[in-house]
């Protein structure tokens, strides 16, 4: 099997709290995998990681078999877990922003969304509602034709039928040789696009699989097995 | 087509079911061509790969035909179709004795309940 990213005893610290614990794991292509776990299992600390925001402790971390760096960050398509782009900047300013910094960029697919949408390009981002600020943002990053997408709580402050809208422009703009790795708590909601799933507890791995293997094994969705080992696990 | 699914099984068991009951509801007849993968997996909101497993176990099972580049057909084989109804039927049958078994109702007793249901018309 072909890895896109690879992980090996990866430890993250700020200051005295240990964010990451000797992680090791391997993300294969064309998968959409689910990086689950409570608030503070370092979730977000591994999405920045690879996207080459933080510098790790001590570990290594590839993608697409080169050290996290300027040239992953070609292959790589990131939507950070809160609001980044410049508010007074129209639309279309920032598909021109996209296009001149990603060579990967797909400007017609983004605005083919955008239309589907009834958002006006025109329009600047300060004007739009936070549920489509988040929806602009989702079709930027996913009309760039990456290797791994990074999408940190995605559908954290969308209602449902906006949440239907980013799993769906998930599904259809797959691909078969690029993964898209979705951090969320919401598993019931994210539970069915899964192939994959990573359980993530004070920076370790306590799980991870195939969904589908994982539901006939146990009878149980992933919702409620995340249920059952979280529960008995101290203080989340 | 009825794409509700549980979390207790895995989805592409639920999506061979439902594409099984679709064939049998007349949904998809047979020879009928099936949508895309892609169009599939958009519609029941499920990961391309999980659809694309569900259709080439149905494949496997002889329900669907076809799955080059000209895309899948409902089988026209007669012999397939009958199984296939044969035994989603008898699933249900079972289901059903097992319902009320649980109260202590044989088969024979519970199909004398189904025959008083005869020529009730539904609401």
């Amino acid at each position: 099997m072909e890895y896109v990213l690879q992980a090996q005893d990866l430890t993250m610290r700020y200051h005295n709290t240990l964010a990451l614990d000797n992680l090791t794991l391997r993300l294969p292509k064309g998968r959409i995998i689910g990086l689950l776990g409570p608030n503070g299992s370092g979730k977000t600390t591994f999405i920045k990681l690879a996207a080459g925001l933080l510098t790790p402790a001590s570990g290594t971390l590839t993608i697409c078999d080169e050290k996290v760096g300027t040239a992953t960050k070609a292959v790589v398509s990131y939507l950070p877990d809160r609001p980044y782009f410049n508010k007074q900047m129209r639309i279309r300013e920032q598909l021109d922003f996209f296009q001149d910094f990603y060579a990967d960029f797909d400007r017609e697919r983004a605005e083919e969304m955008l239309r589907a949408l009834n958002i006006d390009p025109n329009m600047k981002f300060r004007t739009l509602s936070k549920g489509n600020q988040e929806k602009v943002q989702l079709v930027l990053v996913m009309s760039r034709r990456a290797k791994l997408y990074l999408l940190d709580e995605p559908i954290g402050g969308v209602d449902p039928a906006a949440r239907d809208y980013i799993l769906n422009t998930i599904i259809s703009n797959y691909d078969p040789d690029a993964t898209v790795l979705i951090s969320t708590h919401l598993i019931a909601d994210v539970e069915r696009v899964l192939d994959e799933f990573i359980f993530l507890y004070q920076g370790r791995l306590i799980r991870g699989g195939n969904a589908d293997e994982v539901r006939e094994e146990t009878g149980k969705s992933l919702d409620e097995l995340f249920r059952e080992v979280f529960k008995c696990l101290p203080s989340c | 087509m009825n794409w509700k699914f549980s979390g207790d099984r895995p989805v592409y068991q639920q999506i061979m079911a439902a594409i099984r009951g679709a064939v049998l509801k007349g949904e998809l007849k047979p020879g009928q061509k099936v949508p895309s993968v892609r169009d599939l997996a958009a519609a029941a909101q499920v990961n391309p790969n999980t659809m694309q497993r569900a259709l080439t176990e149905l494949e496997r099972e002889g329900l669907l035909v076809g799955g080059g580049t000209s895309g899948r057909t409902v089988t026209t084989n007669e012999e397939i179709l009958r199984a296939m109804k044969d035994r989603i039927l008898d699933e249900l049958a079972r289901e059903c004795a097992e319902k009320f078994m649980v109260f202590g109702i044989t088969p024979t007793q519970a199909a004398e309940l189904l025959l008083r249901l005869d020529g009730v018309k539904e609401d």
